[in-house]
């Protein structure tokens, strides 16, 4: 059966600066990344990961090269239209949650919902991420697994196509990130959300469908997983 | 060469930085700087001018005019006790005809001594020479006049004086003491066309007047220390048998009161104002230094770990709020002196003196400039103390994250189905009130300014519809020259083009209660008028109570009375009784304090016929040319006062003088909005970004993440307008009572209007400012802001 890419990029290409002092981040990225599966990329501190995430997520843009999502190539898109992008089709989960202090887990699902198409209801959203029971807690009542279980709730709760995930687990300890990557695991299955994650935690590679390694701004290895293993059985 | 601790490199450093909030503190500041340098400065350059004038020329201490004096009285009076020098004169109103000027003017003769040896009230001699002492019809010309007719010593003009039609030569310009501040008698502003001061020769205007061997007018000036108040009874004494119209000090001498009250009004100011810019400073710093040292935390603990002690650290910040003070003191001293002089210049051009003393004042400056410093650093010092008493490890840990919790808001936004950007806003309101509060009273503050501002318009307006519509319905006023019967009511009829005609009693009158006395004109009103009409509190026209006193609100509060309470009316002007009468009524007037009672009660209580000394008449303005011939050529006519000519003069004033001072206002209102909301709207950002930047990486639009941003702000600043609305109205009654004398009385009066422009105003500031911080919301890095974590 022919896979549908979600996203394809042509040699995308990042340069921080000028002259003497620009950072060539990435250099021609060629990748795709098919509906459904579950990708985990993995690469040094400097290697591109973060900065491919962000140019896939509209949050950035290449310096050269094209991406696609599905037939619509994003670079040649304007910014509302990159905002309207990433409001329908996108779903972020950062290391630090990047939730809203000032609104509860249930608050900062229904901030997302509240724009978007077809959403699911907050309370539904936070019992797929885990967290069924501390919907009326702010960020500040919740420990860092339950925060990000928020910020995957807040993630998912509009049904995106596409699920970008940078270092999810980077600020918790390996219990908490077991939780979190089971949420994440699941949803993948249940939902059918194509599912990007960064992570230099090499153990965390066999829960995906598919592993890229990323060294110095290029792509250095893409592997499949034969056989995916739950996180729970993963150790780090 | 001077080398720079690191310290102090990292405050140049920051206020690098944040050199756009800080302007925006120091501007606040330097307006309160500003309007006290302005204003003790003006008072003081104005004070000791007057004074220095007053000193030089020999301004009189008490005044006193009389029907006819015997020229002998005045030995008596030179000795009585407290009395150093006198100053008898002949002094009179006559009919003035200008080339040029089809109306007729007005002017006041004064005469010279007949030695040439002036004693008081000095004339300054600008051009040309005194008149000769021995010509007839030679003339000193105030300089006011000469200049609004082109007068040079040599020219002439026609006055009628007694009756006579005289053609006087002017044989130099002056200034003097007395007339500072030039108006006519029923008039309300000085017209420097239509009256003017001249002074001639003794015997000249002895002539004239029919005065010879007697004087009508006396001014005297005290030994230092003596009292007034004996010298001034002891000449009404005196004066009474020769029709004396009572003594007064310099409080009733028209010019010196009008200058008084000018520099009262200055003063006022500079009590008032001030105050409110300091304290929006004081918060501002607070708030901005607060944000600023939350950000520096970190840094805060590395320098107490590396040894730094608390006090030095202290410093540091407080010397940065030291910065801004003193910034704001510089901007502040340089407009308040360049403001100064201007209006120093136009004080001195409106009120005419020779020169002007400049006269620093010092105590402004350094009053000004200690006060302007220690307001920022004391809000500083609130903001430093907690930050720096940490310790270095709790310092340099990340602050606790805030703490929301669910309450009031929380109920609302379920009841309201809020959305979570209004949430959010509510709970960062909630949750940072004393930040919300600077931004809410700081609104409401230029609220209030700007009302306060904006609501003279409206005094005046009302003023206006008062003096010009509801009581003064005439066109014009004639001033006999003696008192006559009623039949020359009927008489001034056949006028030309005269519509109606009504007649007018005035007599000088002191009205006493106990120990408050004032010297007034009483003036008798018929039932029946329609052209002049009394008002009452509510500027409605009222009729005549048939006896008893009618009273102005101002002159009831300064004697004390209200309608039913018994006065002694002392009779001046050769009646020579005193009377109890009641306070019948309180009427409002809006200019000048003069008293009525009904005609026949009046004449019935002097026991004498029915008599009128001054006309009131509505005229067809068709006419009118031939009208004013024949005024000129009526020997029985002293004076015009024409109230359409008035009317126009006031629209003038107030288009001229009103406009600047509220521009003024409003700019300095639109400056704490301003101040206020864009400091507010920097630290919003500057707190929030991170939060604000993740709201975009959501998916929410540019606009959707400025309505937080806007939102807040904006909802303060609605939240802050009704405070400013009633801050003003008291602000507005505040500066009527200040600003009210025995002159004028300014009525508080604030319209809808007012208060729309001057919500609209604050609001369109606050957007500005807030909008102006939101575009650099399109400058957040998205990517960079979620790196980090706060």
């Amino acid at each position: 059966m022919e896979r549908k890419a979600v996203f394809r990029t042509e040699g995308i290409t990042k340069v921080y600066g000028t002259g003497p002092a620009a950072v060539h981040a990435l250099r021609g990225v060629d990748l795709a990344l098919y509906e459904g599966e579950m990708v985990v990329m993995l690469g040094a501190s400097g290697s591109g990961k973060s900065t491919l995430l962000n140019i896939l997520g509209a949050l950035d843009t290449p310096t050269d090269g094209r991406v696609f999502f599905r037939d619509r190539e994003l670079t040649r898109l304007s910014d509302a239209a990159l905002t309207a992008f990433r409001r329908d089709h996108v779903g972020f989960v950062f290391q630090f949650y990047n939730l809203v202090p000032s609104l509860t887990a249930r608050e900062n699902v229904a901030l997302v919902t509240e724009i978007a198409r077809n959403p699911m209801r907050p309370e539904e959203a936070l019992e797929r991420a885990g967290l069924p029971d501390r919907m009326d807690h702010f960020p500040a009542e919740l420990s860092g697994g339950e925060q990000q279980r928020v910020a995957i709730a807040r993630a998912i709760a509009k049904r995106p196509e596409v699920l970008l995930c940078d270092e999810p687990t980077g600020a918790l300890d390996s219990k908490t990130g077991v939780k979190v990557l089971e949420a994440l695991v699941s949803i993948n299955d249940e939902l059918g959300t194509a599912t990007a994650l960064i992570t230099h935690n090499v153990g965390i590679r066999k829960i995906a469908h598919r592993v890229i390694v990323l060294a110095d701004g290029q792509v250095a290895e893409v592997t499949e997983n034969d056989a995916r293993v739950p996180p729970a059985d993963v150790s780090w | 060469m001077l080398t720079l601790r690191a310290l102090d490199r990292k405050l140049w450093r920051d206020m690098r930085r944040i050199w756009a909030q800080s302007l925006a503190i120091a501007m606040v500041l330097a307006c309160g700087v500003a309007v006290l340098i302005l204003s003790f400065g003006t008072l003081q350059n104005l004070t000791e001018t007057r004074d220095a004038y007053y000193e030089r020329n020999r301004f009189a201490d008490i005044f006193a005019g009389a029907t006819r004096v015997p020229d002998p009285i005045v030995r008596e009076i030179a000795r009585l006790p407290g009395v150093a020098q006198v100053e008898p004169r002949i002094a009179d109103y006559v009919v003035l005809d200008m080339p040029g000027m089809v109306e007729p003017g007005m002017g006041r003769v004064i005469s010279l001594p007949p030695d040439g040896a002036l004693v008081l009230n000095i004339p300054l001699l600008r051009t040309g020479r005194l008149p000769d002492p021995l010509s007839a019809d030679e003339v000193a010309v105030a300089q006011p006049f000469a200049e609004a007719h082109g007068l040079r010593p040599g020219d002439s003009f026609r006055a009628v004086m007694n009756g006579q039609m005289r053609e006087l030569q002017v044989a130099g310009i002056v200034l003097s003491p007395e007339y500072i501040y030039t108006i006519g008698p029923a008039s309300l502003f000085p017209d420097n066309r239509r009256f003017g001061v001249f002074w001639m020769s003794h015997t000249a205007a002895a002539a004239a007047f029919d005065l010879d061997g007697a004087f009508n007018d006396i001014s005297l000036r005290l030994t230092p220390g003596a009292d007034a108040a004996p010298v001034i009874a002891a000449l009404d004494d005196m004066l009474d048998p020769y029709g004396g119209t009572g003594a007064h000090d310099r409080d009733r001498q028209m010019s010196h009161n009008f200058l008084k009250h000018e520099l009262e009004q200055l003063e006022a100011l500079a009590w008032i104002m001030p105050p409110i810019f300091f304290v929006v400073s004081a918060f501002l710093v607070n708030m901005v230094m607060g944000r600023l040292i939350a950000l520096e935390r970190q840094q805060i603990g590395l320098m107490k770990a590396v040894g730094y002690r608390t006090r030095e650290i202290s410093a540091h910040y407080l010397k940065m709020a030291a910065v801004i003070g003193v910034l704001g003191v510089l901007i502040g001293w340089a407009a308040g002196i360049w403001i100064s002089d201007g209006m120093t210049e136009l004080y001195a051009e409106f009120f005419h003196f020779p020169y002007l003393v400049s006269a620093p004042s010092t105590a402004a400056f350094a009053i000004s400039g200690v006060l302007a410093v220690a307001t920022v650093v004391v809000g500083a010092m609130r903001a430093v103390r907690g930050t720096v008493r940490l310790r270095p490890a709790v310092a340099m840990s990340p602050p606790e994250p805030p703490k929301f919790s669910r309450g009031l808001v929380d109920h609302l936004g379920t009841w309201l189905r809020l959305r979570q950007t209004t949430m959010m806003i509510l709970r960062s309101i909630t949750r940072w009130p004393g930040r919300a509060a600077v931004t809410f009273l700081g609104v409401a503050t230029s609220v209030a300014v700007l009302v306060g501002s904006f609501f003279f318009f409206d005094a005046f307006d009302v003023m206006m519809d008062e003096m010009f519509t509801q009581s003064n319905r005439q066109q014009m006023t004639l001033n006999l020259t003696r008192e006559q019967t009623l039949a020359a009511v009927e008489d001034a009829t056949n006028l030309p083009g005269v519509l109606r005609v009504e007649g007018g009693y005035a007599v000088q009158v002191r009205l006493i209660n106990g120990p408050r006395e004032s010297l007034q004109s009483l003036q008798a009103r018929p039932d029946d008028a329609e052209l002049v009409r009394l008002l009452d509190r509510d500027s409605r026209p009222v009729p005549v109570s048939p006896s008893g006193l009618i009273l102005p609100e101002l002159l009831a509060d300064d004697l004390g009375v209200q309608a039913g309470d018994v006065l002694a009316v002392e009779f001046l002007g050769g009646h020579r009784e005193t009377h109890a009468v009641p306070v019948a009524q309180v009427a409002r007037q809006s200019l000048g304090e003069a008293a009525y009672m009904r005609d026949t009660a009046l004449f019935e209580l002097l026991r004498v016929a029915p008599r009128v000394n001054q006309l009131n008449l509505l005229v067809d303005e068709a006419a009118l040319p031939a009208l004013y011939a024949q005024i000129k050529a009526t020997p029985a006519i002293s004076g015009v006062a024409l109230w359409s000519e008035v009317r126009v003069q006031y629209q003038e004033m107030v288009d001229e003088t009103l406009f600047t001072m509220i521009f003024i206002y409003t700019m300095l209102g639109v400056l704490i909005a301003v101040g206020v909301v864009y400091n507010a709207a920097r630290i919003q950002l500057s707190e929030r970004a991170h939060e604000l930047a993740s709201l975009r990486v959501l998916g929410f639009s540019r606009g959707e993440v400025s309505y937080v941003l806007v939102g807040e702000i904006m909802l303060l600043t609605l939240a802050g307008l009704p405070l400013g609305w009633l801050a003003g109205y008291g602000f507005a009654a505040m500066t009527s009572a200040g600003l009210s004398s025995e002159i004028v009385n300014i009525p508080l009066v604030v319209s809808k209007q007012t208060y729309a422009w001057a919500a609209l105003v604050v609001f369109v500031s606050a957007l500005g400012s807030v909008l102006l911080v939101r575009r650099r919301l399109d400058r957040v890095e998205l990517v960079s802001a979620l790196k980090q974590k706060e």
